[in-house]
Protein backbone atom coordinates (compact mmCIF):
# COMPACT_ATOMS: atom_id res chain seq x y z
CA UNK A 1 0.00 0.00 0.00
CA UNK A 2 1.40 3.45 -0.97
CA UNK A 3 0.48 4.81 2.51
CA UNK A 4 2.84 7.95 1.88
CA UNK A 5 4.18 6.82 -0.98
CA UNK A 6 1.98 9.76 -2.74
CA UNK A 7 3.85 12.22 -0.99
CA UNK A 8 7.16 10.92 -1.91
CA UNK A 9 6.50 10.79 -5.67
CA UNK A 10 5.55 14.31 -5.81
CA UNK A 11 8.65 15.09 -4.41
CA UNK A 12 10.74 13.02 -6.68
CA UNK A 13 13.91 15.51 -7.52
CA UNK A 14 15.40 13.73 -10.81
CA UNK A 15 15.28 16.01 -13.42
CA UNK A 16 14.76 13.44 -16.22
CA UNK A 17 16.10 15.78 -18.81
CA UNK A 18 19.97 16.64 -17.31
CA UNK A 19 20.07 14.21 -14.74
CA UNK A 20 20.77 16.52 -11.93
CA UNK A 21 19.66 15.26 -8.48
CA UNK A 22 18.68 18.07 -6.14
CA UNK A 23 20.35 16.47 -2.75
CA UNK A 24 17.43 16.78 0.08
CA UNK A 25 20.68 15.30 2.59
CA UNK A 26 22.91 18.19 1.64
CA UNK A 27 24.83 19.49 4.49
CA UNK A 28 22.71 17.04 7.21
CA UNK A 29 23.67 15.04 9.67
CA UNK A 30 22.67 11.47 9.37
CA UNK A 31 22.35 9.97 13.21
CA UNK A 32 19.20 8.45 13.66
CA UNK A 33 16.75 6.70 11.48
CA UNK A 34 13.56 8.10 12.77
CA UNK A 35 14.76 11.33 11.60
CA UNK A 36 15.00 10.38 8.04
CA UNK A 37 12.14 11.63 5.99
CA UNK A 38 10.90 8.95 2.97
CA UNK A 39 11.41 11.19 0.78
CA UNK A 40 14.84 11.36 1.75
CA UNK A 41 15.57 7.54 2.18
CA UNK A 42 14.01 7.09 -1.41
CA UNK A 43 16.45 9.54 -2.82
CA UNK A 44 19.45 7.64 -1.56
CA UNK A 45 18.05 3.87 -2.65
CA UNK A 46 17.45 6.09 -5.84
CA UNK A 47 21.20 7.19 -6.20
CA UNK A 48 22.66 3.93 -4.72
CA UNK A 49 20.55 1.60 -7.76
CA UNK A 50 22.30 4.25 -10.21
CA UNK A 51 25.91 3.88 -8.75
CA UNK A 52 25.26 0.22 -8.52
CA UNK A 53 25.01 -0.38 -12.14
CA UNK A 54 27.06 3.04 -13.43
CA UNK A 55 30.21 3.68 -12.88
CA UNK A 56 30.41 6.30 -10.16
CA UNK A 57 31.27 9.85 -10.87
CA UNK A 58 34.34 11.77 -8.81
CA UNK A 59 31.84 13.49 -6.65
CA UNK A 60 34.18 13.77 -3.57
CA UNK A 61 36.74 15.08 -5.51
CA UNK A 62 38.92 17.14 -3.35
CA UNK A 63 36.95 15.95 -0.26
CA UNK A 64 38.29 14.41 2.97
CA UNK A 65 36.42 12.21 4.63
CA UNK A 66 36.91 11.50 8.51
CA UNK A 67 36.39 7.53 9.72
CA UNK A 68 36.82 7.73 13.37
CA UNK A 69 35.96 4.02 14.57
CA UNK A 70 36.11 4.09 18.21
CA UNK A 71 35.81 0.96 18.48
CA UNK A 72 36.35 -2.00 16.11
CA UNK A 73 33.99 -2.62 12.59
CA UNK A 74 35.25 -4.48 9.47
CA UNK A 75 32.14 -4.11 6.82
CA UNK A 76 30.64 -0.60 7.91
CA UNK A 77 34.47 0.98 8.18
CA UNK A 78 35.88 -0.98 4.96
CA UNK A 79 32.69 0.06 3.33
CA UNK A 80 32.42 3.81 4.04
CA UNK A 81 36.46 3.55 2.78
CA UNK A 82 35.82 2.00 0.04
CA UNK A 83 32.32 3.79 -0.98
CA UNK A 84 34.92 7.53 0.09
CA UNK A 85 37.24 6.21 -2.82
CA UNK A 86 35.70 5.04 -5.52
CA UNK A 87 33.59 8.86 -5.22
CA UNK A 88 37.61 10.23 -5.42
CA UNK A 89 37.51 11.33 -2.26
CA UNK A 90 40.28 10.89 0.43
CA UNK A 91 39.90 9.01 3.86
CA UNK A 92 41.73 9.97 7.18
CA UNK A 93 40.82 8.81 10.57
CA UNK A 94 41.22 5.86 12.74
CA UNK A 95 40.39 2.16 13.23
CA UNK A 96 39.93 1.58 17.00
CA UNK A 97 40.59 3.95 20.12
CA UNK A 98 43.93 2.22 21.00
CA UNK A 99 46.14 4.98 19.62
CA UNK A 100 44.41 7.59 20.50
CA UNK A 101 44.51 11.21 22.53
CA UNK A 102 41.26 9.47 23.78
CA UNK A 103 43.41 6.63 25.68
CA UNK A 104 45.63 10.23 27.20
CA UNK A 105 41.72 11.41 28.60
CA UNK A 106 40.80 13.81 25.32
CA UNK A 107 37.28 14.14 25.21
CA UNK A 108 34.97 13.03 22.29
CA UNK A 109 33.93 16.28 21.59
CA UNK A 110 37.97 17.78 21.79
CA UNK A 111 38.99 15.27 19.15
CA UNK A 112 35.77 15.61 16.57
CA UNK A 113 36.75 19.41 17.10
CA UNK A 114 39.59 19.16 15.60
CA UNK A 115 39.16 16.53 13.01
CA UNK A 116 36.05 19.14 11.87
CA UNK A 117 38.83 21.28 10.67
CA UNK A 118 40.27 19.00 8.54
CA UNK A 119 37.92 16.70 7.03
CA UNK A 120 34.56 17.59 5.09
CA UNK A 121 32.52 15.25 7.02
CA UNK A 122 33.10 12.83 9.84
CA UNK A 123 31.65 9.46 10.06
CA UNK A 124 31.42 7.53 13.64
CA UNK A 125 31.42 4.55 15.15
CA UNK A 126 31.40 4.73 19.22
CA UNK A 127 30.52 2.18 21.70
CA UNK A 128 28.37 4.39 23.79
CA UNK A 129 24.84 5.46 22.71
CA UNK A 130 24.62 9.34 21.90
CA UNK A 131 27.62 9.51 20.59
CA UNK A 132 27.37 10.78 17.06
CA UNK A 133 24.70 13.32 18.03
CA UNK A 134 26.98 14.61 20.29
CA UNK A 135 29.94 14.59 17.75
CA UNK A 136 27.60 16.38 15.49
CA UNK A 137 26.82 18.96 18.22
CA UNK A 138 30.54 19.60 18.15
CA UNK A 139 30.98 19.66 14.56
CA UNK A 140 30.98 21.78 12.15
CA UNK A 141 30.97 19.30 9.30
CA UNK A 142 28.26 16.70 8.62
CA UNK A 143 28.54 13.68 10.88
CA UNK A 144 27.31 10.27 9.57
CA UNK A 145 26.24 7.90 12.49
CA UNK A 146 28.19 4.16 11.68
CA UNK A 147 26.70 3.00 14.80
CA UNK A 148 26.98 4.06 18.62
CA UNK A 149 26.38 1.42 20.93
CA UNK A 150 22.73 -0.66 21.30
CA UNK A 151 20.88 2.61 19.85
CA UNK A 152 21.28 3.12 15.73
CA UNK A 153 23.15 2.10 12.48
CA UNK A 154 21.39 4.08 10.08
CA UNK A 155 23.49 3.30 6.87
CA UNK A 156 22.70 -0.40 7.86
CA UNK A 157 19.24 0.35 7.69
CA UNK A 158 19.57 2.05 4.44
CA UNK A 159 21.40 -0.77 3.23
CA UNK A 160 18.62 -3.41 4.63
CA UNK A 161 15.78 -1.30 2.11
CA UNK A 162 17.67 -1.13 -0.60
CA UNK A 163 18.40 -4.66 -0.59
CA UNK A 164 14.79 -5.61 0.33
CA UNK A 165 13.52 -3.45 -2.55
CA UNK A 166 16.55 -4.77 -5.28
CA UNK A 167 15.71 -8.26 -4.15
CA UNK A 168 11.39 -8.28 -4.00
CA UNK A 169 11.26 -5.08 -6.19
CA UNK A 170 9.19 -3.50 -3.87
CA UNK A 171 9.15 -2.78 0.18
CA UNK A 172 5.71 -2.04 0.71
CA UNK A 173 3.07 -4.97 1.37
CA UNK A 174 5.60 -7.22 2.61
CA UNK A 175 6.01 -9.74 5.70
CA UNK A 176 9.54 -9.54 7.10
CA UNK A 177 10.49 -11.10 10.37
CA UNK A 178 13.52 -9.98 12.34
CA UNK A 179 15.15 -12.62 14.38
CA UNK A 180 17.64 -13.18 17.37
CA UNK A 181 18.52 -10.12 19.70
CA UNK A 182 16.35 -7.75 18.88
CA UNK A 183 16.83 -6.11 22.28
CA UNK A 184 20.50 -4.72 21.97
CA UNK A 185 21.06 -5.10 17.98
CA UNK A 186 21.29 -1.72 16.59
CA UNK A 187 20.61 -2.51 13.43
CA UNK A 188 17.31 -4.05 14.71
CA UNK A 189 16.29 -0.99 16.28
CA UNK A 190 17.06 1.03 13.01
CA UNK A 191 15.21 -1.05 11.16
CA UNK A 192 12.35 -1.44 12.84
CA UNK A 193 12.05 2.43 12.89
CA UNK A 194 12.52 2.64 8.64
CA UNK A 195 9.65 0.35 8.76
CA UNK A 196 7.10 3.20 10.12
CA UNK A 197 7.78 4.93 6.84
CA UNK A 198 6.37 2.10 4.59
CA UNK A 199 3.58 -0.94 4.38
CA UNK A 200 5.38 -3.50 6.23
CA UNK A 201 4.11 -6.32 8.80
CA UNK A 202 6.48 -7.26 10.79
CA UNK A 203 7.01 -11.16 12.83
CA UNK A 204 9.65 -10.67 15.91
CA UNK A 205 11.39 -13.67 16.52
CA UNK A 206 13.53 -14.07 19.88
CA UNK A 207 13.43 -15.28 23.16
CA UNK A 208 11.39 -13.30 25.66
CA UNK A 209 14.69 -11.89 27.28
CA UNK A 210 16.26 -10.29 23.86
CA UNK A 211 12.70 -9.44 22.59
CA UNK A 212 12.35 -5.50 20.77
CA UNK A 213 12.15 -2.85 23.39
CA UNK A 214 8.97 -0.93 24.13
CA UNK A 215 9.90 2.09 23.23
CA UNK A 216 10.18 0.58 19.59
CA UNK A 217 7.15 -1.57 19.95
CA UNK A 218 5.29 2.12 21.02
CA UNK A 219 6.57 3.34 17.96
CA UNK A 220 5.64 1.06 15.85
CA UNK A 221 1.75 1.29 17.29
CA UNK A 222 1.50 4.84 16.89
CA UNK A 223 2.46 4.21 13.28
CA UNK A 224 0.11 2.03 13.16
CA UNK A 225 2.81 -1.38 11.72
CA UNK A 226 1.52 -4.30 12.68
CA UNK A 227 3.43 -6.55 14.12
CA UNK A 228 3.06 -9.91 16.14
CA UNK A 229 5.87 -11.58 18.95
CA UNK A 230 6.54 -15.35 18.20
CA UNK A 231 9.47 -18.10 19.98
CA UNK A 232 10.29 -20.03 17.03
CA UNK A 233 11.74 -19.51 13.09
CA UNK A 234 9.31 -22.70 12.01
CA UNK A 235 5.73 -20.54 13.42
CA UNK A 236 7.24 -17.92 10.75
CA UNK A 237 9.21 -18.90 7.92
CA UNK A 238 6.42 -19.70 5.83
CA UNK A 239 4.66 -16.15 6.29
CA UNK A 240 7.12 -14.15 5.05
CA UNK A 241 8.98 -12.59 2.15
CA UNK A 242 12.23 -11.74 4.46
CA UNK A 243 13.92 -13.63 6.97
CA UNK A 244 16.34 -10.79 8.71
CA UNK A 245 18.11 -12.67 10.65
CA UNK A 246 20.76 -11.35 13.52
CA UNK A 247 23.57 -12.72 16.08
CA UNK A 248 22.52 -13.69 19.44
CA UNK A 249 25.77 -13.90 21.56
CA UNK A 250 25.95 -17.38 23.57
CA UNK A 251 27.47 -15.03 26.65
CA UNK A 252 24.07 -13.71 27.67
CA UNK A 253 22.79 -17.10 28.40
CA UNK A 254 23.55 -20.11 30.43
CA UNK A 255 24.55 -23.60 28.66
CA UNK A 256 20.80 -24.65 28.48
CA UNK A 257 18.84 -21.17 27.66
CA UNK A 258 21.17 -21.26 24.88
CA UNK A 259 20.55 -24.40 23.47
CA UNK A 260 16.78 -23.90 23.52
CA UNK A 261 17.37 -20.53 22.26
CA UNK A 262 19.69 -22.12 19.57
CA UNK A 263 17.08 -24.62 18.42
CA UNK A 264 14.00 -22.17 18.09
CA UNK A 265 16.16 -19.07 16.28
CA UNK A 266 19.04 -21.17 14.25
CA UNK A 267 18.29 -21.68 10.67
CA UNK A 268 18.96 -24.66 8.56
CA UNK A 269 18.06 -25.39 4.75
CA UNK A 270 15.48 -28.09 6.29
CA UNK A 271 13.20 -25.25 7.86
CA UNK A 272 13.29 -23.50 4.74
CA UNK A 273 11.24 -26.53 3.06
CA UNK A 274 8.10 -24.54 3.91
CA UNK A 275 9.60 -21.06 2.37
CA UNK A 276 7.66 -19.21 -0.38
CA UNK A 277 9.83 -19.22 -3.58
CA UNK A 278 10.48 -15.42 -2.79
CA UNK A 279 11.85 -15.75 0.42
CA UNK A 280 15.44 -14.06 0.95
CA UNK A 281 17.39 -14.14 4.16
CA UNK A 282 19.17 -11.13 5.15
CA UNK A 283 21.89 -10.85 7.99
CA UNK A 284 23.56 -7.52 8.90
CA UNK A 285 26.70 -10.01 9.48
CA UNK A 286 29.01 -11.55 11.03
CA UNK A 287 27.08 -14.54 11.78
CA UNK A 288 28.42 -17.22 14.27
CA UNK A 289 26.43 -20.24 13.64
CA UNK A 290 22.41 -18.63 13.63
CA UNK A 291 22.62 -19.59 9.68
CA UNK A 292 24.32 -22.60 8.80
CA UNK A 293 26.36 -22.77 6.05
CA UNK A 294 23.93 -25.04 4.05
CA UNK A 295 21.85 -22.23 3.49
CA UNK A 296 24.51 -20.21 1.48
CA UNK A 297 23.88 -22.48 -1.27
CA UNK A 298 19.98 -22.08 -1.47
CA UNK A 299 18.30 -19.14 -3.81
CA UNK A 300 16.79 -18.07 -0.34
CA UNK A 301 20.56 -16.68 0.88
CA UNK A 302 21.05 -12.94 -0.10
CA UNK A 303 23.26 -11.68 2.75
CA UNK A 304 26.55 -11.59 0.90
CA UNK A 305 24.41 -9.54 -1.60
CA UNK A 306 23.29 -7.27 0.98
CA UNK A 307 26.97 -6.57 2.62
CA UNK A 308 28.21 -5.70 -0.75
CA UNK A 309 25.29 -3.40 -1.49
CA UNK A 310 26.87 -1.39 1.53
CA UNK A 311 29.50 0.30 -0.67
CA UNK A 312 26.27 2.12 -2.77
CA UNK A 313 24.27 2.71 -0.26
CA UNK A 314 26.95 4.49 1.57
CA UNK A 315 28.24 6.26 -1.88
CA UNK A 316 24.68 7.77 -2.56
CA UNK A 317 24.72 9.22 0.99
CA UNK A 318 28.58 10.82 1.13
CA UNK A 319 27.63 11.98 -2.64
CA UNK A 320 23.91 13.78 -1.33
CA UNK A 321 25.41 14.73 2.05
CA UNK A 322 27.99 16.98 0.35
CA UNK A 323 26.60 18.05 -3.07
CA UNK A 324 24.05 20.12 -3.36
CA UNK A 325 22.96 19.15 -6.65
CA UNK A 326 24.22 15.44 -7.57
CA UNK A 327 24.73 14.75 -11.59
CA UNK A 328 24.04 11.22 -12.37
CA UNK A 329 26.38 9.94 -15.79
CA UNK A 330 23.51 8.51 -17.98
CA UNK B 1 -10.18 22.33 68.85
CA UNK B 2 -8.55 25.22 66.43
CA UNK B 3 -7.35 24.58 63.14
CA UNK B 4 -3.67 25.42 62.51
CA UNK B 5 -1.93 25.14 58.66
CA UNK B 6 0.71 22.16 58.73
CA UNK B 7 2.91 24.63 56.55
CA UNK B 8 2.71 28.62 57.67
CA UNK B 9 1.44 30.90 54.98
CA UNK B 10 4.08 33.15 53.18
CA UNK B 11 3.94 37.00 52.95
CA UNK B 12 5.67 37.59 49.17
CA UNK B 13 6.60 34.58 47.22
CA UNK B 14 5.43 31.39 45.26
CA UNK B 15 3.69 28.62 46.37
CA UNK B 16 3.64 25.28 44.60
CA UNK B 17 0.14 23.55 45.83
CA UNK B 18 -0.90 19.80 44.87
CA UNK B 19 2.51 18.33 44.16
CA UNK B 20 1.99 14.23 43.96
CA UNK B 21 3.08 12.81 47.63
CA UNK B 22 7.41 12.25 46.65
CA UNK B 23 7.74 14.36 43.96
CA UNK B 24 8.47 17.93 45.94
CA UNK B 25 12.58 17.06 46.37
CA UNK B 26 12.64 16.65 42.79
CA UNK B 27 11.12 20.02 42.19
CA UNK B 28 13.16 21.36 44.73
CA UNK B 29 16.25 20.64 42.43
CA UNK B 30 14.62 21.04 38.80
CA UNK B 31 14.21 24.41 39.92
CA UNK B 32 17.71 24.66 42.02
CA UNK B 33 15.87 26.32 44.76
CA UNK B 34 18.53 25.25 47.09
CA UNK B 35 21.19 27.20 44.93
CA UNK B 36 19.11 30.79 45.24
CA UNK B 37 19.38 31.13 48.89
CA UNK B 38 15.68 31.93 49.35
CA UNK B 39 13.47 30.56 52.69
CA UNK B 40 11.93 27.26 50.73
CA UNK B 41 9.40 25.68 53.19
CA UNK B 42 8.16 21.80 52.22
CA UNK B 43 5.38 20.08 52.93
CA UNK B 44 6.22 15.85 52.58
CA UNK B 45 2.50 13.60 52.26
CA UNK B 46 0.17 16.51 53.32
CA UNK B 47 -3.47 15.29 53.57
CA UNK B 48 -5.47 16.04 50.51
CA UNK B 49 -8.49 15.90 49.42
CA UNK B 50 -7.97 15.95 46.15
CA UNK B 51 -5.23 13.86 45.96
CA UNK B 52 -4.81 12.21 49.59
CA UNK B 53 -1.43 12.93 50.00
CA UNK B 54 0.28 15.49 48.30
CA UNK B 55 3.82 17.63 48.60
CA UNK B 56 4.05 20.97 48.70
CA UNK B 57 6.53 23.88 48.45
CA UNK B 58 6.56 27.39 49.13
CA UNK B 59 9.30 30.18 48.37
CA UNK B 60 10.09 33.19 50.28
CA UNK B 61 10.50 35.99 48.13
CA UNK B 62 11.07 34.74 44.70
CA UNK B 63 8.55 34.84 42.14
CA UNK B 64 8.69 31.70 39.36
CA UNK B 65 8.98 32.80 35.54
CA UNK B 66 6.37 30.88 33.52
CA UNK B 67 9.49 29.02 32.51
CA UNK B 68 10.58 27.37 35.71
CA UNK B 69 6.52 26.84 36.46
CA UNK B 70 6.42 24.90 32.93
CA UNK B 71 9.17 22.50 34.43
CA UNK B 72 7.09 21.77 37.03
CA UNK B 73 4.01 19.80 35.21
CA UNK B 74 6.77 17.91 33.80
CA UNK B 75 6.63 15.82 37.65
CA UNK B 76 3.52 17.35 39.08
CA UNK B 77 0.79 17.91 36.31
CA UNK B 78 -1.64 19.20 38.35
CA UNK B 79 -0.06 21.61 40.59
CA UNK B 80 -1.33 24.86 41.42
CA UNK B 81 1.76 27.35 41.20
CA UNK B 82 0.57 30.40 43.19
CA UNK B 83 2.55 34.11 43.26
CA UNK B 84 1.73 35.84 46.36
CA UNK B 85 2.09 38.99 47.31
CA UNK B 86 1.37 40.65 50.99
CA UNK B 87 -0.58 37.34 52.01
CA UNK B 88 -2.71 37.49 48.74
CA UNK B 89 -2.48 35.38 45.68
CA UNK B 90 -2.20 37.93 42.71
CA UNK B 91 -1.45 35.60 39.77
CA UNK B 92 -1.80 31.54 39.19
CA UNK B 93 0.48 30.42 36.85
CA UNK B 94 -1.15 28.72 33.61
CA UNK B 95 1.66 26.52 32.71
CA UNK B 96 1.62 23.81 30.07
CA UNK B 97 3.95 21.04 29.24
CA UNK B 98 8.22 22.37 28.63
CA UNK B 99 9.77 20.88 25.11
CA UNK B 100 12.81 19.94 27.23
CA UNK B 101 14.73 20.00 30.53
CA UNK B 102 18.36 20.48 30.44
CA UNK B 103 21.16 19.67 32.96
CA UNK B 104 19.52 18.48 36.67
CA UNK B 105 18.58 14.97 36.05
CA UNK B 106 20.83 12.58 34.67
CA UNK B 107 20.15 9.93 32.19
CA UNK B 108 18.99 6.33 33.70
CA UNK B 109 20.68 4.95 30.69
CA UNK B 110 24.37 3.76 31.79
CA UNK B 111 25.57 3.49 28.73
CA UNK B 112 24.76 6.68 27.30
CA UNK B 113 27.43 9.00 25.95
CA UNK B 114 25.99 11.91 28.43
CA UNK B 115 27.75 10.01 31.34
CA UNK B 116 31.49 10.00 30.37
CA UNK B 117 31.74 13.14 28.11
CA UNK B 118 31.29 16.81 29.88
CA UNK B 119 27.59 17.56 28.41
CA UNK B 120 24.73 18.63 30.10
CA UNK B 121 21.79 16.54 29.82
CA UNK B 122 18.76 17.45 27.96
CA UNK B 123 15.83 15.45 28.15
CA UNK B 124 12.88 16.29 25.35
CA UNK B 125 9.52 16.00 27.02
CA UNK B 126 6.37 14.21 25.32
CA UNK B 127 3.29 13.20 26.42
CA UNK B 128 1.24 10.26 24.80
CA UNK B 129 -1.75 8.81 25.63
CA UNK B 130 -2.04 11.12 28.53
CA UNK B 131 1.84 10.14 29.99
CA UNK B 132 4.46 11.89 30.37
CA UNK B 133 7.41 10.18 28.98
CA UNK B 134 10.99 11.57 29.24
CA UNK B 135 13.48 11.09 25.91
CA UNK B 136 17.28 10.88 26.27
CA UNK B 137 18.11 13.37 23.20
CA UNK B 138 21.69 11.75 23.34
CA UNK B 139 20.59 7.95 23.46
CA UNK B 140 17.06 8.20 22.47
CA UNK B 141 15.78 6.03 25.15
CA UNK B 142 12.64 7.17 26.39
CA UNK B 143 11.87 7.11 30.14
CA UNK B 144 8.75 7.26 32.83
CA UNK B 145 9.48 10.55 34.28
CA UNK B 146 9.79 8.54 37.97
CA UNK B 147 12.83 7.27 36.31
CA UNK B 148 15.05 9.93 35.81
CA UNK B 149 17.16 11.07 39.06
CA UNK B 150 18.79 13.85 40.01
CA UNK B 151 22.66 14.44 38.93
CA UNK B 152 25.00 14.66 41.58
Amino acid sequence: MARVHTEACSLSTINQNDSIMKSLLYGHDVLSMKELSLAQIQQVLELAATFKSEDVPALLKNKIIAHCFFEPSTRTRLSFETATLRLGGQVIGFSSDESLSIKKGETLQDTIQVLSHYADLIIVRHPKEGAARLAAETSAKPVINAGDGANQHPTQALLDLFTIQECQNKIDGLAIALVGDLKYGRTIHSFAQACTLFDIRLFLVSPDSLTLPDFICDELKRNGVRFSFHQSLEEVVPKVDILYMTRIQQERFNDADYQLIKKRCILTPDLLATAKPNLKILHPLPRVNEIDAEVDKTPHAYYFQQAANGVYVREALLALMLNENVQVLT
Amino acid sequence: MNKTLSVSAIQNGTVIDHIPAGQALRILHLLRLLNKKCQVTVGFNLSSQRMKLKDLVKVENYLLTKEEADKITVFAPDATINIIKNFDVVEKIITQLPPGIEGVFSCPNQACISHVEPVESFFIIKEQSKRVHVICKYCEKIFDRNQVKVKI
